[in-house]
């Protein structure tokens, strides 16, 4: 895992542009840092050492040196490709992963990405063809940006290192704010900083001749609905994901340091923690957090599974007045307005897992895209349940069972539950309809948007623009595939893995693998059957299965708990704190332009009373709040912001 | 009676929902939910405003879009709560 930066075309001051954006990633790579210069363009590396401790350094050439790469990531079946290469008579001069990939390209070209298994962001300098190639993994674990500034391209893993570019600077788009406040994350390549795009997942640019071509190697598929339907017994398929998840997990504990694991108390981290135990020698280090509130705690959980692993377990507490006091941090990492506080916490994890001396830990993220482990799914599920039957006065029942951790739902009436989740109403054959109620309740957070803001935006709208964004075959998929491909290809990229993953892990240098994002794992579980993955109401049910000699029925069984953490009261819990009475002041709310003054106000001021406890305000005090710092934090133009057209 | 209760059910949701914005037309039989102005938590307060507010004690049962998906709605459900409290 590491930062890396560049450029290719021409600038003054190669050398001090190339250490500056280095610089700005050092968190990224605190081992060591290098960079390379020639006049066709530059590349800038910070590296966390993992794999070739002594003969990886970056950036890296072939034996011919007019191809230089700088990589970040680590290519998980690197010793199975190297022994092929051998076989075909390639000599190596590193044990490093990095080496690999150049001699596939050498052999492939751009299409060498197809042979690779692991979480990567790369740029290859190619002199002998005239071209920079970028590429990045198929789910978009590594992060990759790239803007253009008087004819040269520029790329790195973090805006912060495009921002040393001259003449580049922060300005918020618009557009980026209103995704963010409607499906959570700005869609890609949009990001939040305008003219700065963001590299999509399993995707590969070639930049040549002043021109940048963009092409997909990969795509998430599902198994279209009028065809016949894939026939696996569940014990078959059960055996299989075992057997995929087992060497996904394998490859994924290949460092030349120590690999520990995130420890939730939930199925899926328990899964994998109890899958990496079995492959450390050494034993096991794993890592939780823990919250005051009942509310938000798992910690018995947590201490349960390491018991039962063995393992040298470590927590760390995050309480309301810590969230508070790293926010600010966790937005210069995040660099993204985020409408949750959910990231804070592992910004602590992660420092907690670098104080005690590892630089790699396994999670359990991505089962509840690819296993369909979240609420969403279901509910979607109980949406068209009740659709068949409006009338019906028990079926809206149904919506308490999946949410018992919602108090406000479970006071509810069946007419109520009904028209929240829109059950008598939604269009079945909606495209975004699994997605349309949370969709519905961020984006009425708008309402705080100001009238300059609101007027740049008339016209845009978000859902639309996601939907145009799907690909032909969706139309053809089950319900609950649609509804996986949703939050696979949007939200576990734009943030999942990215405000909540590499960026909270990385602000502390701490590298993630996630082997439940295993391209085979993931092409075997869109094969599957929908009732394998959310048979019933019982999400994930395969996985459980797969997974029920590995894990303590206690935590087997256990209803799913969405990861969370406290939201508005973070902030007002512990009284009206300077940082966010400043941000959130009238003074810097006008100046910033972007909402209304009078509304924040209000919206505090309702915090404070701690009245707030509905999904809505506080995803609009948390969006507010975040992009305000954002504005503060990297900004060079605030006043621009909502005046530009 | 029901002019000085539609206003200040009109001015609770402009305030409390609304958050004062005063672009929002709020027509007195709009839906609160089908025009996203309240959500699940939104209810349980609209349900403490009425009965704080109003000196009357609605009962689960009550609580339903029926008595107070719109302006309209609530002011006549809180006309037949008072109205019975005179009766009796």
């Amino acid at each position: 895992m590491c930062g890396i930066a560049g450029y290719y075309g021409g600038v003054p001051e190669a050398n001090s542009l190339l250490s500056a954006m280095a610089f700005a990633l050092g968190h990224r790579g605190p081992d060591a840092h290098g960079t390379f210069a020639v006049p066709e363009g530059g590349l800038a590396h910070t590296r966390l050492a993992i794999v070739g401790l002594e003969d990886g350094q970056q950036p890296m050439s072939n034996a011919a040196g007019d191809v230089t790469i700088v990589f970040n990531g680590e290519i998980f079946n690197y010793v199975e490709l190297r022994d092929e290469l051998r076989a075909q008579g390639r000599r190596f001069r590193s044990g490093s992963d990095t080496e690999v990939i150049l001699h596939l390209y050498d052999k492939f070209g751009e299409d060498c990405v197809s042979r690779l298994n692991g979480d990567f962001a790369f740029a290859i300098l190619d002199r002998s063809r005239g071209r920079m190639v970028l590429a990045r993994d198929r789910m978009g674990v590594r992060p990759l940006y790239y803007t253009e500034k008087q004819g040269t391209f520029y790329f790195a893993s973090e805006v912060k290192a495009l921002l040393q570019v001259p003449g580049v600077e922060a300005e918020i788009d618009p557009v980026a704010l209103d995704q963010i406040f409607t499906v959570w994350s700005p869609i890609a390549p949009r990001t939040p900083f305008r003219g700065i795009s963001e590299l999509e997942p399993a995707s590969v640019m070639v930049v040549e001749s002043g021109r940048q071509t963009i092409r997909s190697y990969w795509s998430l598929d599902y198994p279209d609905r009028s065809e016949a339907p894939h026939h696996i017994s569940e014990e078959a398929a059960t055996e299989e994901i075992l057997a995929l998840l087992t060497d996904a997990t394998r490859i994924r504990m290949r460092a030349d340091v120590p690999v520990g694991s995130y420890l939730s108390g939930g199925l899926d981290s328990s899964v994998i923690a109890a899958l990496g135990a079995g492959m450390a020698p050494d034993g096991l280090k794993t890592f939780s957090v823990t919250f005051d509130s009942a509310e938000h705690d798992e910690s018995a959980f947590q201490e349960e599974m390491a018991k039962a692993l063995g393992t040298e377990h470590r927590k760390v507490s995050c309480n309301e007045g810590d969230i508070a006091s790293i926010f600010p941090e966790v937005i210069r990492f995040t660099e993204k307005p985020i409408i949750r506080t959910a990231p804070a916490p592992l910004f602590k994890l992660s420092r907690l897992v670098r104080d005690s001396g590892l630089k790699v830990v396994l999670t359990g993220e991505g089962a509840d895209e690819v296993f369909a482990g979240y609420d969403i799914f279901k509910e979607a599920r109980v949406r068209r349940f009740c659709a068949r039957q409006p009338e019906s006065a028990i079926r809206p029942h149904l919506f308490r069972k999946l949410y018992p951790y919602l108090p406000g739902l479970q006071r509810q009436s069946a007419d109520y539950l009904a028209s929240f989740f829109g059950a008598d109403a939604a269009p079945l054959d909606d495209p975004l309809f699994s997605h349309r109620p949370r969709m519905r309740g961020t984006a009425a957070s708008k309402i705080f948007f100001s009238g300059d803001l609101r007027a740049q935006l008339a016209g845009y709208n978000a859902a639309d623009e996601l939907v145009s964004r799907l690909p032909q075959n969706f139309a053809r998929w089950h319900p609950l595939h649609q509804a996986q491909y949703l939050e696979s290809r949007f939200l576990l990229p734009g943030y999942i893995l990215s405000s909540q993953g590499d960026r909270m892990a990385m602000a502390h240098g701490i590298e993630g693998r996630f082997p439940f994002l295993d391209h085979r794992l993931v092409e075997l579980a869109t094969s599957l059957p929908p009732e394998m993955k959310l048979k019933g109401l019982v999400e994930k049910y395969i996985l459980k299965r797969a997974a029920r000699d590995l894990v303590p029925q206690n935590i087997a069984k256990r209803a799913k708990q969405p990861y969370r953490a406290p939201d508005s009261s973070s902030f007002t819990g512990a009284g009206d704190l300077d940082y966010v009475r400043s941000a959130l002041g009238e003074t810097a709310v006008a100046d910033n332009g972007l909402f209304n003054p009078k509304a924040v106000e209000k919206l505090r001021a309702k915090c404070l009373t701690g009245s707030v406890h509905g999904f809505r305000d506080n995803a609009a005090f948390v969006g507010i709040l975040s992009t305000q710092l954002w504005l503060q934090q990297f900004s060079t133009s605030k006043n621009r912001a909502a005046k530009a057209a | 009676m029901s002019s000085s209760v539609k206003d200040a059910v009109r001015a609770f949701i402009r305030e409390n929902y609304l958050f004062g914005d005063e672009t929002v037309e709020l027509a007195d039989d709009a839906s609160l939910i089908e025009n996203d102005i309240i959500d699940s938590t939104g209810v349980l307060e609209l349900v403490a405003f009425v009965e704080e507010h109003f000196g009357v004690v609605m009962d689960d049962a009550e609580i339903v879009p029926a008595n107070l998906d719109s302006v309209d709605r609530i002011v006549a459900y809180v006309g037949s709560k008072t109205s019975q409290a005179i009766a009796v």
